[in-house]
């Protein structure tokens, strides 16, 4: 251990802490911007490159970053000196000199940690902003908006898309005043192999990147009148869109949502809840069918079976291993499922033509506004789902409908597709796909009831986590996996032949839906995904029906519609291909 | 920039053996595009991608290197390429001046080749011989004590011993 003293505390810390983390066992929260660190997630950047964090040390001429600073026996650290405070005072003042400063109007206003450290520093004077500013590329993606101008180059989402995600689709360009961070050899972001999970969006602290917004799309769509609005809310949403009014993150406000969207003029609010249970009957009759065929002693069943929900995932196994398309479910998301049903299902008990029905799904992700626009999921150009607004975009459109969240009674999901199960309502974190198919393949599999719904053995977020479940003698051996830089140790193994798991669930964010990168801004705040995980849990615990294949309304689906998982029809709704879209 | 040709079966071997001379080190990666643009001449697209690819990392971190550098090139460099010394003695004894008559006489700018393949034309800073300036170096060979009505003469004979 190792004693320092910082500002008028005398601190304690192992060997190897930093500055910043030593002050913060003692409440002294030094700023920082270009730092970030999700404890517990492999999600961290740390290029120690603002400077905003420099602090002063008895006997050291310089001031150091406290960030990258190791803690020594002895030292004698000053976090608010004058020198200090004069220091962070310029740096900042030096960002906001090549910084548009446009933030009346900035998609970030308000969440923006350049803005709140402005504030914070009390910098009251631009003093260095009659020079010249560097001008940058403007993208708009279906998913992410990138615009350049705004960077100010913390690195974040480099380290996240090379190093948490590792793929390399944006990095620093250039050098000096021209310096830039984008896609290689000139080109945009949907000519590299970026799968839009996002991350990038959701670690950048001001308004650089964004997501791609589809507000006015909604607002023109619920007015017009011959149309049929019909909203489908992920499941991570509701454990996250409270933070936005202020609630404390981890309420759920289930209730609250489905009356907003209903006063926003939503003709109908349906839960993907429901298309996350048809998933799990669907799937979980896939993997069901290639676990007889294995122990059968077909040496040409595909294992392990992969989940195939997370359109950032599946974008990266399209991109990086063509050659394994076959290991995934060729079940679609949830979304699309919801879309799919919705449009025809749905459509034909309403006698409402598919062309004025409008789909909307409410996510907590960015690459599902790039999976709606995927051809396979259209008919005759038409999508089944034609949008989806993150719920960021959520919040803003409550706030701009004039509606007052907090004091809002709970309304109920309209029927039928609107029935859910607990099953279902774990598919918004990491581990919960593969409990859900559990629940519903041990029962399938052994015939028996499950002695213990829960299984404890898959929760949690660490990146990768394996469990054997004993079904009835055969051991079944399961992994889950989140973030991509995670999946591709697993797809490397695979495609070494070492890996022996039968099942794999892979979501591309840390801890799975609760971490998209649609969510209200975590900024490096671990406590947020781990209350939003409580309230998963706690949710599920709390409904009456817990197993996919036990939801009333999905019995009905697949009585009146559907036939059977795997049929026909099923098929032709449910299932989806995968294609090689590797960069030559 | 050039337009992107598909690099030669030969070529694309020589890069790879280049990296595996290297260990495929990631931490190599400035020696390898050293080598690679001493061989081709400069980096194109597919090339740091065959880099990227062999090291294990992602074209991104190559590119970024490329870019950072302003030794290394993503524009083919001339069968003979110029550079023109502005270097502090050279620049005061009229350097600038050779600089304009290559640019008229080629009709290229800095950084760009002749269509021909040719020529090429880049600026350095200082190339030791300050007692020759102002100096121009075209392929290995330095030329000394140069004045703008030299420069056409000594292009042109450059061109005609190929």
């Amino acid at each position: 251990m190792i004693t320092l003293t910082i500002d008028r505390h005398v601190v304690v810390v192992p060997a190897n802490t930093t500055i910043l983390e030593a002050a913060k066992t003692v409440n002294v929260e030094i700023p920082t911007l270009c730092h970030i660190d999700l404890e517990g997630t492999c999600v961290k950047s740390n290029p120690a490159s603002c400077r905003l964090c420099v602090v002063e040390v008895d006997g050291r001429h310089n001031l150091v970053p406290a960030c990258a600073t190791q803690c020594r026996q002895g030292m004698v650290v000053h976090t608010s000196s004058p020198r200090v405070l004069r220091a962070r005072k310029t740096v900042a003042e030096l960002i906001l000199s090549d910084h548009p400063n446009d933030c009346l109007t900035c998609p970030k206003c308000s969440d923006c940690e350049l803005q709140r450290l402005v504030r914070r520093l009390n910098c009251r004077v631009m003093p260095y902003n009659d020079g010249e500013h560097a001008h940058r590329k403007t993208e708009i993606t279906p998913a992410i908006k990138r615009d350049m101008d705004k960077c100010i180059y913390c690195r974040r989402c480099e380290s996240v898309c090379n190093e948490v995600q590792t793929v390399g689709a944006l990095g620093a360009v250039g050098r000096g005043f021209t310096t830039t961070i984008a896609p290689s050899f000139n080109k945009m972001l949907n000519e590299t192999n970026c799968t839009y999970c996002g991350q990038c969006v959701a670690v950048c602290p001001v308004g650089a990147l964004t997501e791609r917004d589809y507000a006015e799309e909604l607002i023109a769509d619920i007015t017009h009148p011959d149309k049929i609005v019909i909203a489908q809310t992920a499941p991570a949403v509701r454990y996250a869109l409270g933070e936005e009014f202020n609630f404390k993150p981890g309420t759920s406000v289930t209730g609250k949502m489905v009356t907003a969207l209903k006063d926003m003029g939503f003709d109908y609010v349906f839960d993907t809840d429901f298309g996350a249970d048809m998933t799990i009957m669907e799937e979980g009759a896939e993997i069901l069918d290639r676990l007889q065929k294995f122990i059968a002693g077909d040496k040409n069943v595909k294992l392990p079976i992969m989940t195939s929900c997370c359109p950032a995932w599946v974008n990266f196994y399209e991109h990086d291993y063509p050659d394994l398309l076959d290991y995934p479910s060729t079940a679609k998301s949830p979304a699309q499922m919801f879309g799919a049903v919705a449009k025809t299902y749905w459509a034909e008990k309403m006698g409402i033509p598919r062309e004025k029905i409008v789909v909307v799904s409410i996510m907590p992700c960015l690459a599902k506004k790039y999976e709606c626009n995927r051809d396979e999921f259209k008919v005759n150009g038409n999508p089944d789902v034609d949008y989806s607004i993150s719920t960021r975009e959520l919040a803003a459109l409550i706030r701009r409908s004039n509606i007052n969240f907090d004091s809002l009674p709970d309304s109920d999901f309209d029927k039928p597709l609107g029935e859910s199960t607990g099953a279902g309502a774990i598919f918004g974190i990491t581990g919960g796909v593969m409990e859900a198919a559990l629940r519903t393949v041990y029962e399938k599999f052994t015939g028996n009831t499950l002695p213990r719904i829960e299984f404890d053995q898959v929760r949690g977020l660490d990146g990768i986590r394996e469990a054997t479940i004993d079904l009835n003698g055969f051991e079944l051996r399961v992994c889950v996996v989140n973030t991509l830089g995670n999946a591709r140790i697993i797809m490397d193994k695979l495609r070494k032949g070492e890996l022996n798991y039968h099942v794999v669930e892979v979501m591309a964010c840390p801890g799975g839906c609760i971490g998209g990168a649609g969510q209200p801004y975590h900024h490096g705040n671990i406590e947020t995904l781990k209350a939003r995980q409580r309230a998963v849990y706690a949710e599920d615990a709390g409904k009456r029906l817990r197993k996919s294949h036990e939801n009333p309304d999905i019995q009905k689906l697949y009585k009146e519609f559907l036939g059977a998982p795997l049929s026909e029809k099923a098929h032709h709704l449910l299932h989806t291909s995968f294609y090689d879209k590797s960069i030559k | 920039m050039a337009k992107e040709m598909k690099l030669a079966c030969n070529v694309v071997e020589q890069v790879e053996a280049i990296c595996d001379k290297f260990g495929n080190k990631p931490n190599e990666l400035i020696n390898i595009l050293h080598e690679a643009q001493n061989m081709h001449g400069y980096l194109p697209e597919e090339m740091q991608r065959i880099i990227a690819r062999k090291l294990g990392i992602p074209a991104s971190k190559v590119y970024g290197v490329v870019t950072f550098y302003s030794f290394f090139t993503m524009t083919p460099k001339g069968k003979h390429p110029i550079s023109v010394c502005l270097g502090t003695a050279c620049y005061v004894r009229g350097s600038e001046k050779l600089l304009e008559e290559i640019k008229r006489v080629l009709g290229i700018d800095v950084g760009q080749t002749t269509p021909d393949g040719n020529f090429s034309l880049d600026c350095l800073r200082c190339v030791g011989a300050c007692g020759l300036a102002p100096v121009v170096t075209i392929g290995e060979k330095v030329y000394g004590r140069l004045q703008a009505k030299d420069i056409k003469k000594i292009l042109d004979e450059v061109a005609a011993a190929d």
